[in-house]
């Protein structure tokens, strides 16, 4: 029988950035794995010269798992997703589908010169945004295509309503572009006084003006995309895969509407207890402790789209990872709002409990949720089973168990931590020095380390499965409807 | 600079209690349209499900349709 191609979905943009979440996933979880071992053991800083510090990694272990991992499973699933909801195929508009290949390219090319220069040590020294200034221009354009696919494919939809999904990935779209653009406003030094390197530049606002902006950015860039887009994922991925609509669509709408008021003012929290005036610390303090209702609106509407559907959690590895990611989307948006609390943030800030909350976020809420999409989406793409569900229970507990190791030995360490730097002699005077706490720290950043391993280890098993149910897996005559189809091995 | 002081404070204060009253004003909306007969929300929980290219569309997007009609009349 012949089909016609123009009647089915186009998957090849969707696959592209598929590889690339995996190969980013690989390396940028190495990446975090090496410098959780450098934390515990500070010898390795010296395995490979100035291109093996902890300084010289770090950046690159964020911007490889935020802008590598996590944006190419965002566009794998947008490009995936927005086909299907929107009912169009881009066989159907050639340029749409041009416009996805120019995106897919454009973006790789920029990640390789961001790789290049990262390990050149070519920094702007703003976290998250340490890119130098001509590859923001690139950034800016790569964004840009992504728009045009998204409002593009939106222009020639069959379907009238857009899906909630697509309404996370227009926010992520929209806020993504103006953080970017007024964090990263900035004067190129050579072109203006003639000296210095022509990549180098300096940012346009000083002192406490460019860390208000700086955090502004970095926690709305957790919000829009380790939340928003994310969230975008889910509202397809367990609905799809469970085959139970969400249990509220309108409790959907209006946790969005509530995140969008919120979220975007919760950024003053990084930035307790210090110049910043006390009106914005309270201000970011107070949003924190709101967030929590749409974040929990959203993730209890998850869990009960579950309800009467319990059995699946027990049948299916995916849904396992599609809950247990809700679940750690509960866990971080209680823990970072109590951690914003001021008396908390005295505490806290600065002390390891901090990167033990992000990757209770980004370990259990991000990685699962990409894991899951990306094994939903597979089966689909190749019209093949699964290779083996075993292997996928198995990368489940270990990967669970990484995250339980990596959470629960950072909370440890930051409350010690915290509490030594605190703690006072009977005159006032500090009980202990900065190394005591440093020293007393290394068995929980071994666990960590330990973890953090253990989660790499399961990445590795989901790439085998991957790969194996594209080469090797048993055939499927049609698409799956619900439930995605995998092997008993 | 007071001056300023206390507009920024009236401002806060009175922003945020118009952001409060329209949230629970989309609510009501969401809630009573519903009521009404005017909007069905909960369909649109179907468009994850039935999203098969052959699927009829929840709501067909009726520019888009008269365009293409439009296009197959011309050629």
């Amino acid at each position: 029988m012949q089909t016609n191609p123009a009647l089915e979905y186009d998957y090849s943009i969707s696959k592209l950035f598929l590889y690339a979440t995996i190969v980013f996933g690989i390396v940028g979880l190495l990446l975090g794995v090496v410098i959780a071992f450098q934390m515990a053991i500070p010898q390795l800083n010296y395995l490979a010269g100035e291109y093996g510090t902890f300084g010289r990694l770090r950046p690159l272990h964020t911007s490889g798992i935020i802008f590598g991992f996590t944006l190419s499973g965002i566009w794998a699933g947008w490009y995936y997703i927005g086909q299907r909801v929107l009912k169009i195929s881009y066989n159907e508009y050639p340029f749409l589908k041009a416009i996805g290949y120019i995106h897919f390219w454009l973006y790789i090319v920029l990640m390789a010169l961001a790789v290049v220069s990262l390990f050149a040590g070519m920094t702007t020294s703003k976290e998250y945004s340490e890119l130098v200034w001509p590859l923001d221009l690139l950034v800016v354009v790569v964004w840009v295509l992504w728009g045009v696919s998204l409002f593009g494919s939106m222009g020639v939809r069959r379907e009238k309503t857009l899906y909630i999904s697509l309404w996370y990935f227009i926010a992520t779209f929209v806020a993504i572009a103006a953080l970017f653009i007024f964090n990263n406003l900035q004067i190129p030094t050579y072109f203006v006084s003639g000296y210095g390197a022509w990549t180098h530049s300096i940012s346009l606002y000083a002192g406490t003006n460019d860390a208000l902006v700086q955090w502004w950015f970095g926690h709305n860039a957790v919000a829009f995309l380790f939340t928003a887009a994310i969230i975008a994922l889910i509202y397809y991925f367990l609905p799809k895969e469970s085959g139970q609509p969400i249990f509220s669509y309108k409790l959907s709408l209006y946790s969005f509407w509530g995140m969008m008021f919120v979220y975007i003012w919760a950024g003053g929290h990084h930035l307790i207890y210090s110049t910043v005036p006390d009106w914005m610390q309270t201000m970011g303090s107070v949003f924190s402790v709101i967030l929590i209702l749409p974040s929990w609106g959203t993730a209890i509407n998850m869990l009960l789209t579950m309800k009467g559907q319990w059995h699946q959690l027990k049948e299916s590895p995916i849904i396992k990872f599609l809950v247990l990611a809700s679940t750690f989307y509960m866990l971080s948006t209680l823990e970072g709002p109590i951690q914003s609390i001021k008396s908390v943030n005295a505490l806290a800030h600065f002390t390891d409990w901090i990167p033990g909350h992000v990757h209770d976020g980004t370990l259990g809420w991000v990685g699962f949720m990409i894991i899951a999409a990306c094994y939903h989406m597979v089966p689909r793409m190749y019209k093949r089973e699964i290779y083996s569900g075993k292997l996928m229970e198995a990368q489940f507990w270990i990967q669970t168990t990484g995250i339980v190791l990596y959470f629960s030995s950072m909370w440890i360490a930051g409350i010690t931590q915290g509490m030594m730097w605190r703690a006072t002699d009977e005159f006032g005077s500090l009980a202990y020095s900065f190394i005591d706490t440093v020293t007393v720290l290394i068995p929980y950043y071994m666990i960590r380390a330990i973890g953090g391993l253990l989660y790499l280890i399961g990445f590795i098993m989901f790439t085998y499965n991957i790969i194996m149910t594209i080469v090797a897996s048993k055939e499927i005559d049609k698409e799956p409807q619900y439930a995605t189809p995998i092997a008993a091995r | 600079m007071e001056l300023i002081q206390v507009i920024r404070e009236y401002l806060y204060f009175f922003t945020t209690i118009a952001l409060v009253v329209i949230l629970y004003a989309y609510i009501l909306h969401l809630y009573r349209s519903e009521k009404r007969g005017e909007a069905d929300y909960e369909k649109y929980g179907r468009l994850a499900l039935d999203d098969e290219l052959s699927d009829k569309p929840i709501e067909e997007n009726i520019k888009k349709e008269s365009e293409k009609r439009e296009s197959i009349k011309e050629s």
